[in-house]
């Protein structure tokens, strides 16, 4: 990981920039190879479908993109900072990849494509805040079976295989299935 | 150094939530059930992720050439800053869930503060981890409720837990001179502001949990000053194996 540094340290980072919301463009010509980068852990969404990228600029001949983490310790950000280098260069594309964790990642940054790839996938994607809440806390029937359609589901832990899902389970049709947490 | 103060105020958040991920992270494989060894270890990885950005940020004040693993790993035993909460042992699940929930209702009262810090990167760093520390609240405080009010023996053990972690519950309250000069410049969180605003939110859940409420005024310090219970010496020697055995390891 040495090479890969910066990815994780916040020393590339100006730190006057942290908010500043009207840095956030994301060069047109460089969405292309940006979709080939998929989240290494739902290989069915794009870092963009997942909404991770801030901006991503050409500067001196020089590709910069910010990343924002989902979760503090989500070891899938080390990977993807590696993969957007490696899909670059790939392009001819010399990248640097800097982490800016302010404004926080929120479910809502992800597209509604990439909701829609979630749910093909398998995981249902975060419901809004409110209702989340009422599925986490208040045992509500919201949240959609993956496999069958059916709302009568319930929660088998917050906590599921990733740092990003809880564990659900169909009273219809008995599978057990990922919820995309909301953050 | 010339931000010495600032340095040791980002070591004294980072080591609280490195030791209590540390000691969540002990529990991979061991815990009472499948989903929860998952959860405490989902919390665990939160935590670690947590202290990482903090340290990293340590080590930009310190300046030369060290390196987020050296501050996390290769520190003695008395440079450690963080609360006495924190390092005590995993026995039973009602005493991992007693510590995390006394820890749950400080850390989020605490991230809520440190969001207005005058530190940037402090603020960014709390901005993130307020969203994953309020997911481990509502685990804690929902097993608290489940085992304060469930059986015979588990609200026993419980009861027992919240008794004996109780004593270091005032420590995350003390204020060192590091602290105080930290709150002066407008970095640092003024704790005795939320004081009342913890202990009320925890006695609400103990009593939802149908347990009592301890009366014990008789509490424990020094964490902060790096003065450990005999607990942490042993955590460390864990945690800093793999750097020792095999020196410069990156994280
Ligand atoms: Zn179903």
């Amino acid at each position: 990981m040495s090479e890969l540094k910066n990815i994780s340290s916040l020393d590339s980072l100006p730190l006057g920039e942290m908010s500043d919301r009207t840095e956030w463009v994301i060069d047109k010509n460089l969405i292309p190879i940006l979709n080939q980068v998929l989240d290494p852990e739902i290989p069915v969404l794009t870092i963009l479908d997942m909404g991770v990228v801030r901006s991503a600029i050409i500067k001196d001949d020089e590709v910069i993109v910010k990343i924002t983490p989902t979760y503090s310790g989500c070891p899938a950000m080390d990977v993807i900072g590696e993969d957007i280098i490696i899909a670059f260069k790939n392009e001819g594309y010399n990248a640097k990849v800097e982490l800016v964790l302010s404004p926080a990642w929120t479910t809502d940054w992800i597209t509604e494509k990439g909701r829609r790839s979630l749910e093909g996938y398998g995981i249902a994607p975060p419901l809004d805040a409110i209702a989340d809440k009422e599925v986490l806390l208040g045992g509500k029937k919201l949240v959609k079976c993956t496999n069958c359609g059916s709302t009568n589901t319930k929660l088998v832990s917050q906590f599921g295989s990733t740092a990003c899902k809880a564990l659900f389970k169909c009273s219809d049709c008995q599978e057990p299935f990922d919820y995309f947490k909301c953050l | 150094m010339k931000n010495n103060n600032l340095y040791k105020y980002i070591l004294s958040i980072a080591d609280n939530t490195l030791i209590l991920g540390q000691r969540l992270g002990e529990l991979c494989g061991h815990g009472p059930s499948l989903e929860t060894d998952i959860a405490c270890t989902n919390i665990s990885l939160d935590m670690l992720g947590q202290a990482r950005n903090y340290y990293q940020y340590a080590a930009k004040v310190k300046g030369g050439n060290t390196t987020e693993d050296d501050i996390a790993f290769l520190r003695k035993e008395h440079e450690y800053l963080n609360v006495l909460l924190v390092e005590q042992p995993n026995t039973d699940f009602g005493y991992i869930m007693a510590r995390q929930f006394l820890f749950d209702v400080y850390h989020l009262l605490f991230l809520q503060e440190l969001q207005k810090s005058k530190d940037q990167t402090l603020s960014a760093i709390s901005n993130k981890a307020i969203k994953e520390v309020s997911y481990h609240y509502r685990f804690s405080s929902d097993w608290i409720k489940r085992l304060g009010d469930g059986t015979k023996e588990s609200h026993q053990r419980t009861q027992n837990a919240v008794d004996d972690l109780w004593t270091y519950t005032d420590e995350l309250f003390h204020q060192t001179e590091t602290d105080k000069a930290m709150i002066n410049d407008g970095i640092g969180v003024d704790t005795l502001k939320f004081k009342s605003e913890y202990y009320e939110r925890a006695n609400k859940v103990l009593e939802e949990a149908t347990l009592e409420i301890p009366e014990s005024r008789y509490f424990q310090k020094g964490g902060k000053q790096g003065m450990h219970t005999e607990h942490l010496g042993h955590l460390l020697s864990d945690l800093q194996y793999i750097q020792r055995a095999y020196p410069n390891m990156k994280w």
